[in-house]
């Protein structure tokens, strides 16, 4: 029907997880998304992985932009994909990290089913070019 | 209508919403919010099992402290060991679409806890969408078995007063001292609330926005007659909220409770009154007589709805309104004639098929 059309919309999650409390960067992000026309829901600070993943499989999101300053992404990043995986949710959900994550690292978080990893002056255009592209409404 | 009609991928999402799997229900109602083609067939299938939870509508001004009360009562609710469904209506940017849903933040002592489904959505597009959304989301939680179901919005229009319709128990939150409050007061809203909050009351003006709200709630009475009890003085905060001037006229006169979200002074008060407020509906029947209210209003909303996407495919067949529009500035017809024109035929199998039930009728 042609007004009938679907309402469809980018949904993401913007997550901080662990004890690391530095959210101006995940503030611009969501900020940033938002203004590009995406649903955000911000997790807020001290999340623990369990958290991040049942607001990503309740809120069905087609994004997960994990932000980490603290260096605990080798051990907090592989819960959050691990426990997405558990609920069937890893597969259809665009996974991006940023923050301060060391070159040897991105590679293994690639490796894990990151799709990209934003380090420090990063464009915000080009995150969201980056979302534009690999993600969207099913 | 049944699930046979549903497609092979509805019936497995039908199937697993039925056997309790969360990520079914998200994305259930992801289809529900993007109106995929097959989510009505889907909604329909779930209709049966829709009724038996508990729905409840949060609404008050931004910063009113709404999400942090809700998610006090959630957590008594899981002490409890009922289920709880929150649906979390924000605003969204009307010139970008874009928004920031941050409800969730305020949702912390059950985070990690799957038995509490909170869902976020925003307004897309379409005028009187939400509503249909959130209705439609409200339903599949229903289905799914939450015992509870929590909407949460803004007050600041038609839109956030349809939303909270779709409960049977509405709260109002209201936070001291604030002249906005008495704007949404004034806007409606007040007509809505079944059980008003004074959140933040361990502020100083929360006792005189309780006197306020305590008048006007009391002002919406019929005069007491005679014997009538506790209207001339204004209700205790303490007094139980399930007592509270049950003698109105529709048997209920909304209670005005006090309650500190943050460290969640006075929400078993709330907890208690929203269900003496469901045992009124339910022995004065209010209750069916609200369920078939609403479906009144679902049925209108659908019909309007596909009878406006009836009409653009009418104008559409006929070349479009646009080159409609063309005819009209060169002065060849009037909107009126074209609209005439447009709706006839419609008009006419109306008519046509009244005439023919009639007929049968008449056999």
């Amino acid at each position: 029907m042609s007004t009938d059309q679907t309402q469809q919309a980018t949904r993401c999650l913007v997550a901080k997880v662990g004890l690391d409390g530095h959210d101006r960067g995940a503030h611009v992000i969501a900020r940033a998304f938002r203004d590009a026309g995406f649903e955000v829901i911000y997790s807020g600070l001290h999340r623990a992985p369990e958290e991040i993943v049942q607001a990503a499989v309740q809120e069905d999101v087609d994004v997960l932009g994990i932000s980490i300053l603290s260096g605990a992404h080798n051990t907090l990043v592989p819960k959050v994909i691990e426990g997405l995986r558990s609920y069937d949710a890893f597969e259809d959900t665009l996974i991006v990290v940023g923050g301060i994550i060391p070159d040897e690292d991105t590679a293994e978080l690639k490796e894990l089913g990151v799709a990209e990893v934003f380090g420090p002056g990063t464009s915000i255009n080009e995150t969201v070019a980056f979302v534009r592209e690999h993600a969207g409404p099913e | 209508m049944s699930e046979r009609h549903l497609s092979a991928e509805y019936t497995d999402l039908y199937n697993r919403i039925l056997t309790g799997d969360h990520s079914a229900l998200a994305r259930a109602i992801t289809r529900i919010e993007n109106r995929t083609p097959g989510h009505r067939e889907l909604l329909s299938a779930l209709y049966d099992h829709t009724g038996s939870a508990t729905v409840l509508g949060v609404t008050g001004s931004p910063g009113a402290g709404k999400s942090t009360l809700v998610d006090k009562l959630v957590g008594q609710y899981r002490a409890r060991d009922e289920t709880v469904g929150v649906v979390a209506v924000d605003p969204s940017s009307p010139y970008t679409g874009g928004s920031v849903l941050g409800d969730r933040i305020r949702m912390n002592s059950t985070a990690g806890d799957m038995d509490v489904f909170v869902r976020s959505m925003s307004a897309r597009g379409q005028l009187g969408g939400l509503s249909t959304a959130t209705a439609d989301a409200v339903k599949a939680l229903d289905a799914f078995g939450k015992d509870r179901i929590i909407v949460e919005t803004v007050g600041a229009g038609q839109n956030e007063v349809d939303i909270v319709e779709t409960a049977e128990t509405v709260v109002v939150v209201v936070q001291p001292g604030s002249g906005d409050d008495v704007q949404l007061l004034k806007a409606g809203i007040l007509e809505i609330g079944d059980i008003f909050v004074v959140n933040k009351a361990d502020m100083d003006e929360a006792a005189g926005t309780v006197a306020e709200l305590e008048a006007m709630v009391h002002m919406d009475e019929p005069a007491p007659a005679g014997v009538a009890s506790g209207h001339h003085a204004p209700e205790r905060p303490g007094t139980d909220p399930g007592d509270a001037g049950a003698d109105a006229e529709d048997g209920w006169t909304p209670p005005v409770i006090q309650t500190v979200g943050t460290t969640g002074v006075g929400v078993d008060k709330l907890r208690r009154a929203v269900d003496a407020h469901r045992e009124h509906l339910v022995d004065s029947g209010e209750r069916k007589r609200r369920r078939q209210q609403r479906a009144e209003t679902e049925i209108r909303r659908l019909l309007q709805h596909d009878l406006a996407v009836l009409a653009d495919q009418t104008a559409e067949s006929k070349g479009g309104t646009d080159s409609l529009a063309r005819a009209v500035a060169r002065g060849e017809s009037d909107p009126y004639q074209v609209v005439d024109e447009l709706v006839g035929p419609l008009e006419a199998a109306v008519c046509d098929t009244a005439a023919t039930q009639k007929q049968d009728d008449g056999e």
